[in-house]
């Protein structure tokens, strides 16, 4: 495991280690599978493109799990993700390659405890944000 | 139901409705499945031996994990009434308490609002928010969510 991350480490500004994925259909289908979310859009090219769509497109919610591992990665198992938010601006579509990154923009004491705040983004080989969001979470101090 | 009425209309009828509450038992199963589908390798979630050592003493769920007990039933209630396609539009979770195997957590969805915006050709779309709240058998809230979901 990588080692345990602390509230005096990071800073405003502190880049958060980059996660890559590069989701398969069949990933789309485990995914369909682990989180109840059986909409076609996500399996069944032909409906895809009946709705309007290039072909299927990555569930919104497996790249917002992919933020979440970003977050959980990076944190540790002593930190905790308290919050996280995203909004979904773009697809994905599945063989491509996406990228997850996220900075601090704050942190704080409360309570005796520290906090930090992220801003989130998944960016693709275009360079475009297809998801951007924020997260909360507690770090353990020295 | 009425055939009469538009998605969009049939929807704000239902703001402030709560779907029927379910209870999901949550086992290390799912959470495994759940941390493959991701590629999220973390002991915490899978390795019982290493995770017992850990600050949980025993196995936890990814964060993320709890979004999919109920998702099922907001997914029902939307492909059995939208004609288009449904897409997500942004999802919030806050999380108050880990979730392990062994929990029972009962899930309570309550549809929120409904905003109408008129779309090129698809017509009418619907932005629909659901509210969900995680209860555990010891009636502690381990999270709670907001889901905003674009159908037409």
């Amino acid at each position: 495991m990588i080692g345990q991350l602390y509230y005096e480490d990071v800073e405003s500004g502190s880049e958060i280690t980059a996660l890559t994925k590069q989701p398969t259909t069949r990933q789309l289908v485990m995914w369909a599978g682990a989180s109840g979310d059986y909409n076609p859009i996500h399996y069944d090219k032909d409906y895809a493109q009946s709705r309007g769509l290039p072909g299927v497109i990555v569930h919104g919610q497996l790249k917002y799990s992919f933020l979440g591992q970003l977050m959980t990665d990076w944190i540790g198992e002593r930190g905790s993700l308290r919050r996280l938010t995203c909004s979904y601006r773009g697809m994905d579509l599945p063989g491509e390659v996406i990228i997850c990154r996220g900075k601090v923009t704050r942190k704080y004491i409360e309570d005796g405890q520290g906090y930090i705040e992220c801003s989130l983004w998944l960016e693709n080989a275009r360079g475009e944000k297809t998801v951007t969001g924020t997260a909360v979470a507690t770090l353990p101090t020295r | 139901m009425a055939q009469d009425l538009s998605f969009v209309e049939q929807m704000k009828s239902k703001v402030g409705l709560e779907l029927e509450p379910r209870v999901y038992e949550i086992e290390k199963g799912m959470i495994q499945r759940f941390a493959r589908a991701i590629g999220d390798t973390n002991p915490l979630w899978q390795d019982e031996d290493y995770a017992r050592k850990g600050p949980y003493a025993g196995i936890i769920a990814p964060p993320t994990f709890i979004l999919t007990t109920g998702f099922e039933q907001i997914e029902q209630l939307l492909t059995s009434n939208a004609s288009g396609a449904v897409l997500h539009g942004s999802t919030e979770i806050e999380c108050y308490h880990p979730v392990k195997p062994g929990d029972a957590i009962a899930v309570a969805v309550k549809i929120a609002s409904v905003r109408e915006r008129q779309g090129g050709q698809t017509g009418a779309m619907a932005f629909i928010a659901f509210d969900i709240t995680y209860t555990n058998q010891r009636r502690e809230m381990v999270a709670r969510c907001r889901q905003m979901v674009i159908a037409s």
